[in-house]
């Protein structure tokens, strides 16, 4: 898939207008997060590095979001939403659970680890979690469908939109104050933001997406 | 990192931060616990912190408790989803039924100035007749409240808040003339206004609290988008930035990092409220107490102040303290433009139809809807993608690709007065030991008639419009009411007109709880101009020697 954007970066605009010091220090703090577990053991790391790498296959030739160790970090600080399905057990206990019971899952199917599978086995067990069909004593009173949805895909995904990289791939402007926009109306682009690549003119998106700043 | 603000409070030492300048202090009044003041206060958000404002400058001392932080937004506020986390409600609550509700950024703030610092801007007056559901439309309740009196408060909170709103507004009685003029529309509302016009009903610049003009030290809006995760440039009208400020110069006390445990009773009449600040429990004497922690805390605090005398709970003779909780069907149909929308740009609502909230004809379903553009953040759309369609994997992300292509119009919608819908007390504790909320949520028929009318006739809009991929959002919803309704009757409400409770004298409900009705607007104009209306109903009574 060609690049929509090719070229653009948000972290470009980091010293500039559009990011003020809390903002600098919270992304700074986000980009330094190192690619290891703090939270979970080594099994649970593992079959998460896997599920991360199945729900948000991220582009070879770039440095790779380190989702899981973000979803880590959310549960070492704790960081709750506010509210849970009483289903649920706590965010803690349940990710524990949850990836204890997929990799048993995995062993019980397929006589093998959840991240040593194949990628199609893979996505054909997070399936079944996401449509609620794995069950039985690993997932103990867990609901997997509920877990996947209210847990699984909504903290990993939050993790990977939360990077500068998936802004850029996406075109979203990113930070933005205190420098705001100014140009509101359809089909108009202020000069730091970015620039879509129409059929043609991948190169001139490409000298537009080399001078935001 | 910038989180300073919630580790040690702020109100305090005969000082309260200044929100509008970097550093700034201002000074601020303060009680001892053991002087009995006319009022104590548990919340600052739209209802409490508007009402600490009137009872001050009217005269009262005040000491208003909320158990979240004192931010100064220019100094401290990022552009970023994540970290403004800090501004959310975010200690644990359980939802069941049959449409668990999502609470935290959703609709739960936990600050100075309550949901307001984090809210969509989006203010506006609620029908008339939906105060006489019952009576004019054959649903729901009844509000002890004249929709003409509200009509005059509401022109005070449009004062208070230098609303940026239309020259005409099209639905409604005649208002008076905003203060402000009308925000540029976004691409994003254009498509909302196209649409309209496809299908031949009115649409306008949504009225939003946030200035088109320089106001004080507040500049106008730049656009930038993050709204609800909190504005960095107090362009936006919070309470944060308009009432706290004015009831502290008028002698309020604010206690910031306060949280409010249980309220004490004596013979029958509320004498105060335990708080927890810097690590100990403390109390405040006081003569009267307005709890106005919202649809979730308010009946929380009330149920977990259960004594002796009062064993189901506070103002809860009727046994109503917790039901008619009512939360706003939020769901959306969206769709792909041909044309750069880039939606993130500017407030996200910049227009709005009230159409199907002001005609009552052509419906199958009792209440009304109102609907408007969107643009939420990228985190906010992956879990829509993710929540409603189930997306992930490379689907998920060929799908964020279109962002910068895609509209959405969205709908904040009535729901009946279920009395299971309900608040109720967990086993699970906090971490102040005290019993955590359980929320219960199930939609009926009607709400659900209601969201599919909505659903088919704004993809029918988008469609006419020429918009593609379209598909509906079933299941969201959002603000939050009930839980302590308002009415004549003591048998079957929980509080007066007056917001005063039936059951304890000086005891007070001012925030979302007291709604009979949700009506088909977002509540936070609404829950404003009943606290002014508190506000002045205390002073008269006070006045005749009736407090």
């Amino acid at each position: 898939m060609p690049e929509r954007y090719p070229g653009y970066d948000v972290l470009a605009k980091r010293d500039g207008l559009s990011w003020n010091e809390p903002t600098r220090s919270a992304i700074a703090a986000r980009l330094a997060i190192a690619d290891e577990p703090r939270f979970f053991d080594i099994e649970a790391w593992q079959t998460l590095k896997a599920v991360c790498d199945r729900m948000v296959p991220q582009p070879a030739g770039r440095a790779q979001v380190p989702i899981a160790a973000m979803v880590d970090r959310k549960l070492a600080d704790d960081a709750r939403d506010g509210f849970r399905p009483a289903s649920l057990p706590p965010q803690r206990e349940a990710w524990r659970r949850g990836l204890a019971a997929l990799d048993a899952t995995a062993r019980a199917q397929h006589e093998a680890r959840f991240h040593t599978l194949a990628a199609a086995d893979q996505d054909r067990l997070l399936k079944a979690m996401q449509q609620g069909k794995l069950d039985g004593p690993d997932w103990n009173d867990l609901p997997a469908a509920t877990f996947f949805g209210a847990r699984l895909a909504s903290d990993i995904l939050s993790a990977y939109y939360s990077h500068p990289l998936a802004w850029s791939e996406m075109g979203f402007g990113g930070p933005a104050s205190p420098r705001g926009y100014v140009r509101m109306g359809a089909n108009r682009r202020d000069p730091w933001e970015a620039a879509e690549a129409k059929p043609g003119s991948e190169a001139e998106a490409r000298r537009e997406n080399d001078r935001v700043r | 990192m910038f989180d300073e603000a919630l580790r040690k409070p702020r109100g305090k030492g005969g000082r309260a931060p200044d929100p509008m300048r970097v550093g700034g202090w201002v000074p601020m009044r303060e009680y001892p616990g053991d002087e009995e003041v006319d009022f104590a206060i548990v919340g600052t958000g739209a209802g409490g912190g508007t009402l600490a404002c009137k009872l001050a400058e009217a005269g009262f001392s005040v000491v208003a408790f909320d158990a979240g932080a004192w931010w100064r937004p220019l100094e401290e506020f990022a552009s970023d989803e994540t970290h403004q986390g800090k501004l959310y409600w975010t200690d644990e609550r359980l939802c069941d039924g049959a449409n668990p509700l999502k609470l935290g950024a959703n609709n739960s703030g936990r600050a100075i100035g309550g949901s307001t610092v984090h809210f969509a801007m989006v203010s506006l007056r609620m029908r008339p007749e939906r105060l006489n559901s019952r009576s004019k439309l054959g649903y729901g309740a009844d509000w002890p409240l004249d929709w003409r009196e509200m009509w005059n408060y509401y022109t005070e909170v449009e004062r208070a808040l230098a609303i940026a709103g239309p020259v005409n507004y099209p639905w409604g009685p005649p208002r008076p003339r905003y203060p402000y003029r009308a925000h540029e529309i976004n691409a994003a509302g254009l498509v909302l206004a196209r649409s309209c016009e496809a299908m031949g009903i009115d649409w306008s610049e949504t009225p939003l609290a946030t200035v088109s003009a320089p106001r004080g030290r507040s500049h106008p809006c730049v656009y930038r988008g993050f709204c609800v995760t909190g504005c960095s440039t107090n362009a936006k009208q919070s309470v944060l930035i308009t009432w706290i400020p004015r009831a502290v110069k008028a002698g309020a006390e604010i206690r910031d990092l306060a949280m409010v445990g249980r309220i004490e009773t004596n013979a029958g009449r509320a004498t105060g409220v335990h708080y927890y600040r810097e690590g100990q429990w403390r109390f405040q004497r006081a003569r009267n107490v307005v709890v106005a922690g919202y649809a979730i805390e308010t009946p929380r605090l009330l149920l977990n102040s259960a004594n002796a005398q009062f064993p189901d709970g506070l103002a809860n003779r009727s046994g109503l303290v917790g039901k008619y909780l009512m939360a706003q069907t939020n769901q959306a149909a969206w769709g792909v433009m041909e044309d750069e929308i880039r939606w993130y740009k500017g407030p996200p609502s910049l227009a709005i139809t009230e159409h199907w909230n002001y005609t009552d004809t052509g419906k199958d379903f009792f209440g009304g809807y109102a609907y408007m553009s969107q643009g939420p953040l990228p985190q906010a759309w992956a879990s829509t993608l993710s929540g409603n369609r189930g997306l992930w994997g490379e689907a998920l992300m060929r799908e964020m690709e279109k962002y910068n292509h895609q509209a959405g119009l969205k709908i904040v919608g009535e729901v009946l007065p279920q009395e299971a819908n309900r608040v109720t007390l967990a086993d699970e504790k906090d971490q102040y030991g005290l019993p955590i909320a359980r929320v219960t949520y199930s939609l009926c028929d009607n709400d659900q008639a209601l969201v599919k009318h909505a659903l088919d006739f704004m993809s029918k809009s988008l469609d006419a419009i020429g918009a593609t991929d379209i598909w509906t959002e079933d299941d969201d919803t959002c603000h939050l009411a009930g839980t302590a309704r308002m009415g004549d009757d003591p048998t079957t409400s929980v509080v007066n007109a007056d917001c005063r409770s039936w059951d304890i004298p000086n005891l007070w409900i001012c925030d979302g709880s007291v709604f009979p009705t949700v009506g088909a607007v977002n509540p936070s104009l609404t829950i404003q101009a009943i606290a002014c209306r508190t506000g002045d109903r205390i002073k008269e009574l006070a006045s005749q020697g009736t407090l």
